[in-house]
């Protein structure tokens, strides 16, 4: 069975979960949209360090954001400066490296349906008196609905699974840094089998659950081709 | 009277675009020409949805884009309706959401009348509640005809609104846009490469090649140029607008008028004072030197030759004009029948017409024909049309 400690965590992970697809979704749909229309020379680079996250191992990732946000990196100096102290093993900083950490799972799936979109539906609505932003809200994020979902859904569960980040920035702390992936691990370190099958359960069910709800809901999407 | 000014000039390296037009404020103005010509780069960028880097452009005396002063209107600031290639409704959006998406927009509502008027004029009033997805090719194309006229635009563009349709879909949807043509009281540009859409709709003609305009006129002054390879062309036409005057029931025949007199054709099934497009092939026109009196040709008319030119082969065609009699005019449409902006139609591209108002007209005969007749420019002849066709 699941034991209160066990039930903290998977509440902990799940609040971790919500805010980071939250913000990255608020900060991954202007990028997504900027490197889908750009033709900027920046465009390469911006793209490269997006997708880092892919191919980096997660302690490299965890490793540099511990020392940039100590009290001695530039950003820990910064949240200093604030008066809001540094931010390793904080829950917010738990919430920051997850957003950088899980980022391109959002941006790239808004990139690819955006770019699906193509130009013609832009131009439709722009002589139809629609300004870019009015464009953007009726005919964009409608048309990308199957790509918000994709994002949302890859963004939350990629949170929930990362592992190798956490234990860098957030350590184990129980109730502000302790998420699911740590508590498992913790409970195979100290031979509970047992518990660490129920939670290790709990995951893998989610994780196949979330996956066959995206792929039924984009299968049945009206729009998950684009233009007709 | 001309409202539309528009001078473009750009250069992507392989395709430039150099044209200056003055265009009418009324009835529809083709863009004609092959692809690579232009027409459509240039209906972009009237639309504001190509930039051209050096440009002028004027429509109703509103400046929409002045490259000298680095003023530019965004398209969706400018108030014309857009009807694309590919029909381009919104997928995600019912036919009426697609149809209210821009009359949300605009600040003036033109009101539900309007709306409706343009839906039963195009039909699609019964598929309201239907996805883009579960239309026709045909009926896609008029609901976006419909969302582009719903916005009461100043100027409708159109880019080869049939191109992509097949030959029965054209059929449905060309006797819409012939009564739009004569409903619309704004100026209509439409991009074609089809001159059968030329013949049924065109009012004015501006000929593209190679990102340059050709020549640009009143249709048949421009169809019957010599220094454009449409004279030549094999199926080289002239279009009348003529007006019914009288039914000969006996004869299976009817009358209509036109500047330059009167032709006879096969019956028609229109009532006295409909206006009437008429199109007379070159080839169908044959030429005599002294009014012909025993002749079953019927219609046989004065013209004065205008024009000689090389044609294909053995031919040579010839270009001519049947002065204007006032005498003759009809009652029935003012606004086809006299075209009111003719006048004022200036050339900015080539020869000038000299007898403006006058009747344009293309024959193709025999250059042995030619030379035994000794057909000479300003020569008084009789024309002599064995056939017409209505397209309307």
């Amino acid at each position: 069975m699941l034991s209160p400690a066990d039930l903290d965590t998977l509440l902990l992970t799940f609040k971790v979960a919500s805010i980071a697809t939250l913000l990255m979704l608020v900060l991954g749909t202007p990028l997504a949209w900027w490197l889908t229309r750009t033709h900027s020379a920046w465009k390469g680079i911006i793209n490269a360090v997006v997708a880092l996250p892919l191919v980096l191992p997660p302690t490299v990732l965890g490793f540099y954001l511990l020392v940039l946000m100590g009290p001695a990196g530039a950003i820990g100096k910064f949240t200093t400066w604030l008066g809001v102290g540094t931010l390793p093993f904080t829950f917010p900083g738990l919430v920051i490296a997850s957003v950088l950490y899980s980022l391109p799972f959002v941006v790239q799936p808004l990139q690819a349906s955006f770019s699906a979109i193509g130009e013609q539906p832009l131009e439709a609505a722009a002589t139809l008196r629609a300004s870019p932003l009015d464009t953007f809200f009726s005919v964009v994020v409608p048309l990308a609905k199957p790509g918000f979902l994709t994002a949302s859904i890859l963004g939350f569960a990629h949170t929930v699974g990362e592992f190798g980040v956490v234990l860098m920035v957030g350590g184990n702390i129980p109730d502000k840094t302790r998420v699911v992936s740590v508590q498992i691990y913790n409970h195979v370190e100290a031979l509970e089998y047992n518990e660490a099958h129920w939670l290790a359960g709990v995951l893998l069910l989610f994780s196949f659950s979330v996956l066959l709800v995206l792929y039924t809901a984009l299968k049945s999407h009206p729009v998950a081709h684009p233009l007709k | 009277m001309t409202t539309i000014q528009a001078r473009f000039q750009l250069d992507y390296g392989d395709f430039k675009l150099d044209v200056d037009l003055k265009l009418p404020g009324t009835g529809i103005t083709v863009l004609f020409g092959h692809s690579g010509s232009g027409k459509t780069t240039l209906l972009r960028c009237i639309a504001g949805l190509q930039r051209a880097p050096q440009g002028k452009l004027e429509i109703n005396g509103n400046i929409w884009q002045d490259s000298e002063r680095n003023l530019f209107l965004p398209t969706h600031k400018r108030p014309l309706g857009y009807v694309f290639q590919e029909a381009n409704l919104f997928p995600h959006l019912t036919v009426r959401d697609n149809l209210h998406y821009g009359l949300k927009r605009i600040k003036q509502n033109p009101g539900a009348v309007e709306l409706e008027q343009t839906l039963e004029l195009l039909g699609i009033g019964h598929l309201m509640e239907r996805m883009p997805e579960r239309l026709s090719g045909g009926e896609r194309q008029r609901v976006a005809i419909a969302r582009a006229l719903a916005l009461n635009p100043e100027i409708l563009l159109m880019d080869e609104p049939l191109a992509s349709l097949d030959f029965k879909r054209k059929q449905e949807i060309l006797p819409f846009l012939s009564r739009l043509h004569q409903q619309l009281d704004i100026p209509v540009l439409y991009v074609t490469h089809s001159q059968q859409e030329v013949a049924q709709l065109a009012d004015t003609l501006v000929i593209l090649e190679g990102g340059q305009a050709l020549a640009s006129g009143p249709l048949s002054e421009t169809q019957s140029r010599l220094d454009v390879p449409l004279a030549q062309d094999r199926e080289a036409a002239t279009v009348w607008q003529a007006t019914v005057i009288e039914h000969e029931a006996d004869y299976h025949l009817t009358r209509v008028a036109f500047v330059g007199g009167s032709l006879s054709l096969p019956m028609v099934d229109a009532q006295v004072g409909t206006p009437l497009r008429v199109q007379i092939y070159a080839r169908d026109v044959s030429i005599a030197l002294e009014a012909p009196t025993a002749t079953s040709i019927l219609n046989v008319l004065p013209a004065t030759i205008t024009g000689i030119a090389d044609g294909r082969d053995s031919q040579t065609v010839v270009q001519l004009r049947l002065p204007r009699m006032a005498a003759e005019t009809a009652p029935g449409s003012p606004r086809h029948f006299l075209h009111p902006w003719r006048s004022e139609v200036s050339q900015s591209v080539g020869n000038r017409c000299d007898q403006v108002g006058d009747q344009a007209l293309l024959a193709h005969i025999t250059r042995k024909s030619a030379l035994l007749l000794g057909l000479q420019i300003g020569m008084a002849v009789y024309v002599q049309i064995k056939g017409t066709s209505i397209l309307n």
